[in-house]
């Protein structure tokens, strides 16, 4: 009994600890694309989140100021991205690929230029990390408790705000927010940058939270995944963050399956649980388990001619 | 029914859009690229210098320039294909993975049983037919499910990188290999290397990785002027890249196009493999996609997805890559990621802040009417 | 003189005039509009009837003039102007959000604080006090995507009246609606006049202003050209204000020999999502060696009978037979195979449609045709043929300038469309479709158009010709058909059809 119940602690802790930057990024994401921006850099704004948490955290000593570092980070891309997207009416899958590409060669560019161990930063001690709140040995510091905030917090600024209201109406039809009198720009570039705001928490997380330091693409996809659990949670916070804590147990179950025998199936390949979540989002896209809806303006650069 | 005029500038002159405006671009990434360098406390010009020098200044580092640049010319046309159709196929690491694997699989299989001549063509075969099918799935989900090729082709790079790990790990591992890749290819699966070829007709040149994948690289890139430009199935693409409406009412079947148009472009990423390991590994490694890939949307972008600009652009990244790798060898604290910020910089320029120079352009070169 | 008039005009346009580079939309419009009243603004399509009220709401700025609200000048420089005077407009495409409620769609822009809760009480108290006075009911709760459009009309009308609009502009409010729904729409718009709205309502349809408006204007090509009350005039003298006297173009034609039926539809029928009939039981014949002219104001079906007649769309019911070939529902056509078949379309639209802007004209010219012989040998396009093909038809159809390499969007709307034409007609096709053959065409091109058409149809071609502009009609057709609503509603031959009758059946009113 007590074997169990550690192992359910230690699952549901392990699942935590990769859902995490997941549901950050996620929530992020469901800001801008709401806005009718999409955003396929969250990976790259959190890999250079990631590293300037490290390397302020390292220089300084401070973990905070490793966060604010990472967020100013992050929102650096994100303004581009909003540059590029909003104010350029720029090609929005384009602008996400480069900033992924940029975030790649510039955080090792910097890390070895600056730190010279091929792109690591120095490993990170005591308070140059975020330390654990109140169960040591669980990993969970105010981040994680950060992004368990940022679902309701999420839901309730898109649902029950003016700020939501007009950030749904601007994803869905521009136009008629521009009939009403409201700016579809300004709109646009607040939504850009609260998904910059919660990229950098989660990139801060990745190296100063639950790993001692940076390490070259230690984002490793999950920027990906993230825009995987905003499609699967059909651009609602709450589905999204359930799909982030699916796809986190994948991962954790993924480690402890390895060499398992599952009886009927015989062993499963570590590689096809990885794999899953970009399987399960395809098969959404599919529409095999249901329709997944965007935003109707997404991907659409907005002409005021009408 | 315009409320406030806040539209783009008009177009520039012809000259100006096709050639200034890309090398404006261009020296835009590279301005910033210098301001990088300079940050890090190098000198940025005698770092070009030295990116020049170690991009085409020996006929080894020419043989990697062109190396590099034949599969970049790879991927830029296999985006372009897709491009000119209206599609945007990021897919090109995956379609290049499998794409080897597919001509992997044909040599392991065959080498032993059948002579090069008939070998290598059937594995290019196989390469293409690996490339087009992993495209397939996403282009079908596109046409008859209206599922984003965007987002579908991201998602099937990964499952491509697991499946690929997958399959070395526990498959295709050499036997007593420590390393997850295959055993070595049989000499009558491996395309020549180009120093061999020079060296038989008596040209003494220093070897690299430099192989004859190249010719199958400019004969795509032929095959692609041809096909676009000069059959019928070419002008319903490109007429359903510019004009959906305008293919329907000619008769183009969408759906159909979006599949060809797609397939074609798998099999052309699937020919990286092609290079990688029938021309340089010789066995089938993890990994070689390496970004190319994603490079390819740039060079598609600065090419403007013509065969004749990828080619160009594919020789300028050649020329970065190598060069990068040759400036990360003599300064330390440069290293070969810059070339990948290069890269980022000129898909942001070329693609998505394209009209940032415009007005300045504008100014300069329009006389007010 | 000014303050004591106990009425001051609700609205008043002193001298408005609008062009568009060289289109002059309004021409020095001046007209009063009494508090208080529905006023019908009617006319045919290009009138300037939507140009002028969109002055008047702000989207555009007049050129001269002056605007006056509630006997005080007023400067318009956009919709927040107009909503601020009190002005409120229902446009034809409705600025909703699908995915919201009415609720949300009625607060935004106006959400009074920062979070909602307050906001949509709020309104959700005005609503009900707004659905009170007006009879206007609509579900607050429901999402727009489930209302039909006539409720969705009606939010449109609350949205306007929640903004404290006392002025209503609405814009062809019919075109999407049934006849039911727009009889409940009249009521509407009687309950608001009874509670001091003003009303102005822009439509091409009669049996509208006679049914529910107060005075009506009729405006032809940018003029006000008459001013009634209502229940001083009556359908048949509006259709001729409306259409007035034109100066036919002399064609000189022979009289059509007509031969075998080459296109016949049987009680063709198209149903959209929504479940709207944009066809209704259409049954036409196409002759060879005849032009059959399809009259009616846009939207009422020509552009959905070219679609299915062109294989572009299959029909929800019914038969099309062309050349013996049979489409309908279960075997529907496509562009290619209509084509095989020896008809050829010169569509309405011809930058959507008809060819590719960035396109050189010589591949234009092969749009529709790129496969097979003359133009494809061994699976290669015969560039030199192409453009060959491209310089004997811009010779003989004088397009200019005479450069097939020269990209399509370069050459003027005329010459465009004399390309398309060319292409089209070059195929000696035994059936052509032709939508809108002189849109945004200058004179001098469409009499040169109008006289191929007429060289085909003498060639022994069976042409089917749709138009808004009943001068074009009535000088290329032997017969004439008027379109309403979807279906056919009348027959004419030119030589017997009169400005009255046809502008009657156009506007859907019964001919006498």
């Amino acid at each position: 009994m007590d074997e169990t119940f550690s192992f359910v602690f230690l699952m549901l802790a392990s699942t935590l600890r990769v859902a995490t930057p997941l549901v950050l990024c996620a929530m992020g994401g469901l800001f801008s694309e709401k806005g009718g921006i999409v955003d396929v850099g969250l990976e790259g704004k959190m890999l250079m989140a990631a590293f300037f948490a490290a390397a302020t955290a390292s220089v300084t000593g401070s973990a905070w100021a490793g966060v604010a570092a990472a967020v100013l980070a992050a929102e650096a891309l994100a303004l581009l991205h909003g540059l590029a997207c909003i104010t350029y009416r720029g090609n929005q899958v384009v602008s996400g690929v480069a900033i992924n590409i940029l975030a790649a060669g510039l955080t090792v560019v910097l890390g070895a230029a600056w730190f010279a161990r091929g792109g690591q930063t120095p490993a990170l001690v005591g308070d140059q990390r975020l330390m654990p709140l109140f169960l040591p040995g669980a990993g969970d510091n105010v981040l994680v408790y950060a992004a368990l905030l940022s679902v309701p917090l999420t839901w309730w600024i898109v649902a029950r705000t003016r700020f939501g209201l007009r950030l749904r109406a601007v994803g869905e039809m521009p136009l008629a927010v521009d009939a009403a009198g409201l700016s579809v720009a300004w709109l646009r570039y607040r939504a850009v940058l609260l998904c910059g705001l919660l990229a950098g928490l989660a990139g801060a997380y990745l190296s100063i939270g639950q790993n001692a330091g940076f390490s070259r693409d230690m984002t490793a996809g999950q920027g990906f995944i993230a825009l995987a659990a905003i499609i699967f949670g059909k651009w609602r916070p709450l589905p999204a963050f359930g799909a982030c804590l699916i796809f986190g147990l994948l991962d954790a179950i993924a480690i402890r399956l390895q060499g398992v025998r599952v009886p009927g199936l015989g062993e499963v390949p570590v590689q096809l649980i990885q794999a899953m979540p970009y399987l399960l989002t395809m098969f959404l896209l599919a529409g095999f388990i249901g329709r997944a809806v965007a935003p109707k303006a997404a991907g659409v650069p907005y002409e005021k001619e009408h | 029914m315009k409320v406030r005029r806040r539209s783009l500038p008009g177009p520039l002159p012809i000259w100006a859009e096709i050639v200034l405006l890309p090398l404006v671009n261009i020296a835009l990434a590279f301005i910033i690229v210098g301001v990088i360098v300079a940050i890090i406390g190098v000198d940025p010009f005698h770092a070009l210098r030295l990116l020049v020098v170690g991009a085409v200044g020996s006929s080894e580092s020419i043989g990697y320039t062109l190396y590099y640049a034949t599969n970049f010319t790879f991927t830029g046309l296999a985006v372009a294909v897709a491009f000119h159709a209206g599609l945007f196929n990021i897919g090109g690491e995956g379609q290049a993975y499998i794409g080897g694997l597919g001509c992997g699989l044909a040599v392991l299989a065959l080498d032993r049983w059948l002579p090069a001549w008939l070998l290598v063509p059937i594995a290019i075969a196989a390469a293409a037919l690996f490339g087009a099918a992993w495209a397939a799935v996403p282009a079908w989900l596109q046409a008859w499910r209206g599922s984003h090729i965007v987002i579908t082709t991201i998602m099937f790079n990964f499952v491509a990188s697991a499946l690929m790990v997958y399959l070395m790990v526990n498959v295709l591992i050499a036997p007593g290999s420590m390393t997850p890749q295959s055993r070595t290819f049989a000499p009558s699966g491996r395309i020549p290397a180009m120093h061999d070829v020079l060296q038989a007709v008596g040209i003494a040149v220093a070897p690299s990785a430099l192989n004859l994948s190249i010719v199958l690289a400019l004969a795509c890139c032929v095959a692609v002027w041809v096909f676009l430009w000069h059959t019928p199935w070419g002008y319903a693409l490109r007429t359903m890249g510019h004009n959906p409406e305008a293919a329907v009412y000619a008769g183009t079947n969408l759906r159909r196009m979006t599949m060809v148009a797609m397939c074609l472009s798998g099999a052309l990423a699937g020919f990286v493999g092609v290079n990688e390991l029938m021309g340089v590994h010789h066995r089938i490694v993890l990994d070689f996609p390496a970004g190319y890939g994603f490079a390819g949307i740039a060079v598609a972008l600065m090419g403007r997805s013509h065969p004749l600009g990828i080619v160009l652009a594919a020789l300028l990244f050649g020329a970065l890559q190598q060069g990068g790798a040759e400036l990360a060898f003599e300064i330390p604290s440069i290293t070969r990621e810059m070339v990948v910020v290069i890269q980022g910089l000129i898909i942001l320029f070329s693609g998505a802040l394209a009209h940032l120079p415009r007005p300045w352009l504008q100014a300069l070169l329009v006389r007010r009417a | 003189m000014q303050a004591l008039t106990p009425a001051a005009a609700a609205i008043e346009l002193r001298g408005i005039d609008k062009s568009f580079g060289v289109v002059h939309a309004v021409r020095g419009v001046s007209l009063r509009i009494e508090p208080g009243t529905i006023t019908g603004i009617v006319g045919e399509n290009g009138a300037g009837k939507s140009t002028l009220m969109s002055i008047l709401y702000g989207l555009y700025r007049a050129d001269a003039g002056e605007i006056r609200v509630g006997g005080q000048p007023v400067e318009m420089a956009s919709p927040r102007d107009a909503i601020a005077h009190g002005i409120g407009m229902v446009h034809q495409h409705f600025m909703l959000i699908d995915t919201f409620t009415v609720l949300e769609n009625m607060v935004l822009g106006a959400e009074g604080g920062l979070l909602l809760a307050g906001g949509l009480a709020a309104a959700r108290a005005e609503l009900a006090r707004l659905a009170r006075d007006y009879g206007l009911s609509v579900d607050p709760d429901a999402r727009v995507a489930d209302l039909s459009v006539g409720e969705q009309q009606r939010v449109e009308i609350l949205k306007v009246l929640f903004r404290g609009a006392r002025i209503l502009i609405l814009d062809e409010p019919s075109a999407v609606l049934t006849p039911q729904e727009t009889d409940r729409l009249f009521d509407i718009l009687r309950t608001l006049k009874d509670r001091g709205v003003t009303v102005i309502l822009i439509t091409h349809k009669l049996r509208e202003i006679m049914a529910v408006t107060d005075r009506v204007h009729v405006m032809r090509q940018g003029r006000i050209v008459a001013e009634r009350r209502t229940r001083d005039t009556g359908s048949e003298e509006l259709a001729e204000l409306m259409v007035g006297r034109k100066v036919r173009l002399d064609l000189d034609k022979v009289p059509s020999r007509r031969g075998e039926i080459l296109l016949r539809t049987e009680h063709l029928s198209l149903v959209d999502d929504r479940g709207v009939r944009l066809l209704d039981d259409v049954g036409i014949e196409l002759r060879a060696g005849e032009i059959v002219g399809i009259a009616g104001v846009t939207g009422n079906g020509q552009s959905e009978l070219l679609q299915v007649l062109a294989g572009i769309r299959a029909p929800s019911d019914g038969r099309l037979t062309v050349c013996g070939h049979v489409v309908d529902a279960d075997h529907p056509g496509n562009p290619a195979e209509m084509r095989a078949l020896g008809l050829a379309h010169v569509p309405e639209d011809r930058l959507r449609q008809g060819m590719v802007a960035a396109f050189q004209a010589s591949e234009t010219s092969i749009l529709g045709y790129q496969d097979g012989p003359p133009f494809t040998r061994h699976y290669l396009l015969d560039g030199p043929a192409v453009g060959a093909h491209c310089a004997e038809l811009m010779e003989r159809f004088d397009v200019r300038p005479r450069s097939p390499g020269l990209r399509s969007s370069h050459f003027s709307g005329g010459n465009q469309q004399k390309l398309v034409l060319a292409r089209e007609i070059a195929r000696r096709p035994k059936v052509l479709l032709v939508g809108q053959p002189t849109r945004g065409v200058d004179i001098g091109a469409i009499e040169f158009i109008h006289r191929e058409l007429v060289k085909a149809r003498d060639a022994g071609c069976a042409v089917l010709v749709v138009s808004v502009e009943l001068d074009e009609i009535l000088s290329l057709a032997d017969r004439i058909l008027v379109m309403f609503a979807g279906r056919i509603v009348g027959e004419v031959e030119p030589g017997r059809a009169d400005e009255r009758t046809l502008g009657l059946m156009m506007a859907g009113a019964e001919a006498a």
